[in-house]
């Protein structure tokens, strides 16, 4: 009989490669050490990422769901362990447990219009479900990126968002909070995209992630243009320590963010997301 | 004049205007187009209009010193600048500047407090509206002043460096 593999031991992965997005955001591009297949994943889904030496923290995987064998990792810069991981070169080895969690819903979507609603590093874990709905594009009617982040110097993907841009399937509308210089785009919060953006409120379905703020006040944007709450999908974040719905380190009220989430329908979060310190 | 009566009746803006209201309103109006970096008005000059924009794409800038010109919100088709013809000094409060190409309708805040002197129905009308466009004005740059990208997902991180 084999026995189970233990789900707090990580598997040693080697960075292939390193992409530095802005200042403070990398992407790193990581196979399996031992020439094991990478797990298939789902969009939205995370891993256990671990530095050895320091520590481990959860991170969404943000790479093409229809290409696995390389797993591709979006971070941005913010304490000790993610700090210890913009150190990394190429060659370097780090410890992989997953993938872990919930994800976009993105066959319920079909036959409908798609509104992705990012904030800042919350279109990494939103990517995924973007390949996943280019790559079988004739399934839905609209699909329109919301993207707002801090200043034009942090946008991440930027061209791949180029490249969105000019593809006639997609309608991709970027703001930024404040510019300076030769910035022609929009300069706003991302709710301010809401009430203009090109897709039917009524049978539209929205994934949003991104600073629970930027989410609360998407939400309501999003409500008041005339979407369901049932169509409104949210990736949440919390601080965790086994991923596997032991430790009870990210709970949401009766929630466990690793096991019941990191994505839910929001009206499973709609009485926690209000209620300050949960 | 009934041209302008149109252009003011199709914008989102004026919807729910009655059409007394409207023709008042149109009295006040000009076309105008400004083509794209000319600059539409700056901080502490009089504010002697406002402008209904029907197509292209408006700046708001302040001059922050060291950091020069910085854009704090862009406004677009469907949507209204300035509200200082409004409020006493009547002075602009920032920079204004064409991103693009843009058409609007200029309406002049001297003959409007003037019309709505006479017509207080009308004064209350635009009052309410424009007080929907401060208090929209003032959530986003609440959101902005939170800085929320610039922290942790969650909201509650700090930013190494
Ligand atoms: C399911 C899930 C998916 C995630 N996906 C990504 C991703 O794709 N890319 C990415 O950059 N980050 C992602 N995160 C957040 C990431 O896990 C944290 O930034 C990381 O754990 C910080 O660890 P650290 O040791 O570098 O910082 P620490 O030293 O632990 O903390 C630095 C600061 O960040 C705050 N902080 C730490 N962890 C979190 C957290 N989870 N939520 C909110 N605030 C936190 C702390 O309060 C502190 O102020 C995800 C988190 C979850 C739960
Ligand atoms: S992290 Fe342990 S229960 Fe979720």
């Amino acid at each position: 009989m084999i026995a189970a593999a233990d789900p707090m031991v990580p598997n040693l992965h080697r960075i292939q490669k390193v992409t530095q997005e802005t200042s403070d955001t990398f992407t790193l591009a990581l196979a399996p050490s031992c020439g094991r297949k990478c797990p298939a994943f789902r969009p939205g889904q995370f891993n256990m990422l671990y530095v050895f030496g320091v520590g481990e923290v959860p991170i969404s995987i943000s790479g093409d769901p229809a290409t696995p064998e390389t797993l591709v990792h979006t971070t941005r810069a913010v304490g000790a362990v993610t700090a210890a991981m913009k150190k990394m070169r190429p060659g370097d080895q780090l410890g992989v447990r997953g993938p872990y969690g919930t994800e976009w819903p993105v066959a319920e979507a079909h036959d409908r219009d798609v509104v992705i609603v990012a904030g800042g590093i919350g279109l990494a874990p939103l990517r995924p479900a973007l390949y996943s709905l280019l790559n079988h594009r004739e399934r839905y009617g609209r699909v329109v990126l919301l993207y707002g982040t801090r200043s034009p110097e942090d946008i991440l993907y930027r061209t791949e968002i180029q490249k969105w841009r000019s593809q006639f399937d997609l309608d991709v509308h970027v703001t930024v909070d404040r510019a300076t210089g030769k910035w022609r785009g929009n300069v706003g919060v991302v709710t301010s995209l809401i009430p203009k953006a090109p897709f039917d409120p009524y049978h539209a379905t929205a994934f949003v992630c991104g600073p629970e703020i930027m989410m609360r006040y998407t939400i309501l944007a999003l409500l008041k243009r005339g979407v369901e709450k049932d169509s409104i999908h949210l990736s949440m974040e919390r601080n965790m320590k086994c991923a596997v719905g032991f430790c009870g380190h990210c709970q949401i009220g009766p929630l466990f963010v690793c096991r019941d989430g990191p994505v839910f329908g929001y009206p499973r979060l709609e009485k926690l997301l209000d209620k300050r310190e949960l | 004049m009934k041209e302008m009566r149109n252009l003011l009746a199709e914008h989102p803006f004026f919807e729910s205007l009655s059409p007394t209201h409207l023709d008042l309103v149109a009295g006040c109006g000009k076309n105008v187009v400004f083509e794209a970096g000319r600059q539409i008005f700056r901080e502490g000059e009089p504010a002697e209009y406002f402008y209904i924009i029907r197509h292209g794409k408006v700046a708001i800038d302040v001059y922050a010193p060291g950091l020069g010109n910085m854009s704090i919100q862009t406004l677009g088709e469907g949507e209204v600048l300035g509200w200082s013809w409004l409020v006493p000094p009547y002075e602009w409060r920032f920079d204004a500047r064409a991103v693009e190409l843009t058409r609007a309708v200029a309406l002049d805040g001297n003959c409007l407090r003037g019309k709505c002197e006479g017509d207080n129905a009308l004064g209350f009308q635009l009052l309410k509206k424009f007080s929907q466009v401060m208090a929209q004005r003032l959530e986003a740059t609440r959101m902005q002043l939170l800085d929320m990208y610039g922290t942790s997902m969650k909201g509650g991180g700090r930013k190494l460096s």
